[in-house]
């Protein structure tokens, strides 16, 4: 009886390892996070939501393709977008250099800068000089690591897996501050109970290098033909309303072209 | 050499030019597990002999320390120090907080510590109820009390037995230390995730982490090999010279 338990399952294995690329050819793979709120985060019945999951959805829709959402931790998100585990990756990824050496990016679909965070109180400044010696938290994987260990190379550049835990952690105070996209800090950290004692700190940090030319929908090296289908339907979504309507529900400016003045 | 080297589809300048970072995060993986190690150890002796002598209060109390740290994992412990503690006012205010719990270094050290004292605990205690009853029975008849037969004869026949058992404990608690870069602690794998991170890799990063736990573990079992060698030659001497005395005809092959 055992046995044949086991026989079963292996074969039920061994059948669903075969089935699934051939059920899955026409549906599209689309990787997201659901650690980044506002953009994609989890709500207490696992259904994922956030401007990018509903970003994502729209640009199906649009495209006229099924999708399937497909949910990866930050710091594998390429390495699986390369094996294959999905076909594109919606999830708020800067365009960089560096990553355009190992897969493709649409055109971008918003561009917001990065700022710095730390207590209201903190006696430095956000220069490289005022973080000499300080601790920064930033997401590993992410365009910050590169900033800030570009950026401020004399503080000591703290990583961790998600950005929950980078606001968890500053909340803490395990480190002094944490550098991250601004609208990100503002929503889900400043805007909150646990952010109230804490504040932006400096300006804007906007860098070709580090952070490229905006956030774009990344997909394997050579499958051309999504990446224009993709960025066609970019275009389609700014151009019907669609987009204005994702973006209204969850900001109170366009995150397109990045912060207008005074914000 | 230049052309061999590209074949294989891994950035190799680049992990040598960060070889440095890996040598820091041994350090700190090896610093880590053999602390706590060390501390686990020493936790787990007093521990050990209230289990296998059946003591009436501490008995109980430690097999319920043992069964909760044995029965959860080793990432969830970790997380609850480092992530939990500090969820509560009172504990952030108190004197623990600043040089302690705050630290993501000392919580591993806290989780793991505890984490391997239960494990060497039972460990211990196993092998000290293995004592054969004639070491016993031997210390008694020479007028040994209780305390300095477990000092002289028992705790150090159990330590010998558990040598070969031990190594699995040390290999399993070096690669448990892996948890450490889930606290943002830039050990072996901290930072083959670093450099992942930092230039979108997939391998590299864990490849060079891979080799360079294997090495350490190649190391441990050398180490534990010699122990063995040292401190239970008492056993291989013994079966070498009982099988010649009780075989003076030559014995037959093997099979």
């Amino acid at each position: 009886m055992f046995r044949r338990t086991i026989l079963s399952s292996v074969a039920a294995i061994a059948l669903s390892a075969v089935a699934l690329p051939l059920a899955a050819q026409d549906t599209l793979r689309i990787g997201v996070e659901g650690a980044y709120p506002p953009f994609s985060s989890k709500e207490s019945d696992g259904t994922l939501v956030g401007f990018d999951i509903d970003i994502a959805k729209a640009l199906c829709a649009e495209m006229q393709r099924e999708c399937e959402l497909v949910e990866q931790e930050w710091d594998g998100m390429i390495p699986a977008l390369k094996a294959r585990k999905f076909d594109a990756i919606v999830a708020s990824m800067s365009i960089t250099e560096e990553r355009k050496r190992q897969i493709d990016f649409s055109d971008k679909y918003y561009k917001t800068p990065a700022r710095l965070v730390a207590p209201k109180d903190a006696d430095f400044e956000g220069t490289p000089e005022g973080l000499a010696g300080k601790r920064i938290g930033v997401q590993r994987g992410a365009t910050h690591q590169c900033y800030a260990e570009k950026m401020f190379p004399d503080a000591e550049i703290v990583l961790y897996g998600s950005q929950d835990e980078v606001f968890r952690d500053l909340a803490l105070g395990r480190v002094d501050a944490q550098l991250s996209d601004s609208l990100i800090a503002q929503e889900s950290f400043l805007s909150a109970e646990a952010g109230a004692d804490y504040a932006f700190l400096g300006g804007d940090h906007t860098d070709v290098e580090c952070y490229g030319e905006g956030v774009g929908i990344a997909v394997r090296k050579g499958e051309d033909e999504l990446r224009e289908d993709l960025s066609k339907a970019i275009t389609a979504i700014r151009e019907n309303g669609t987009y204005a309507e994702i973006n209204d529900t969850y900001f109170p400016f366009d995150i397109y072209g990045g912060r207008p003045e005074g914000q | 050499m230049e052309n061999l080297l590209s074949y294989i589809p891994l950035d190799i300048a680049l992990i040598a030019e960060n070889f440095d970072r890996f040598l820091y995060g041994v350090w700190v993986t090896l610093n880590l597990t053999f602390l706590s190690l060390f501390l686990g150890g020493l936790l787990s002796i007093p521990m050990a002999i209230a289990r296998a002598s059946k003591h009436r209060v501490f008995n109980p109390l430690v097999q319920g320390y043992t069964y909760v740290f044995r029965g959860t994992p080793l990432l969830v412990q970790t997380y609850l120090i480092y992530y939990g503690v500090g969820q509560f006012e009172v504990i952030r205010q108190s004197f623990l907080w600043d040089p302690i719990l705050s630290s993501a270094w000392w919580c591993a050290l806290i989780a793991f510590t505890l984490n391997t004292a239960a494990y060497t605990t039972e460990l211990l205690r196993g092998a000290i109820a293995d004592t054969p009853k004639g070491e016993v029975e031997a210390a008694i008849a020479t007028g040994h009390s209780y305390r300095s037969r477990m000092r002289r004869i028992i705790l150090p026949s159990a330590f010998r037995r558990a040598i070969p058992a031990y190594s699995n404990e040390v290999i399993f608690m070096l690669h448990g230390s892996v948890i450490a870069s889930t606290i943002t602690l830039q050990d072996i794998l901290g930072v083959g995730r670093w450099l992942n991170g930092r230039y979108y890799l997939a391998y590299e990063g864990f490849i060079t982490a891979a080799l360079l736990y294997f090495l350490i573990v190649l190391c441990i079992t050398w180490a534990f090999r010699g122990f063995e060698r040292r401190y239970l030659r008492h056993l291989t001497r013994r079966d070498a010279a009982a099988q010649t005395e009780t075989s003076p005809l030559p014995t037959p092959e093997r099979v």
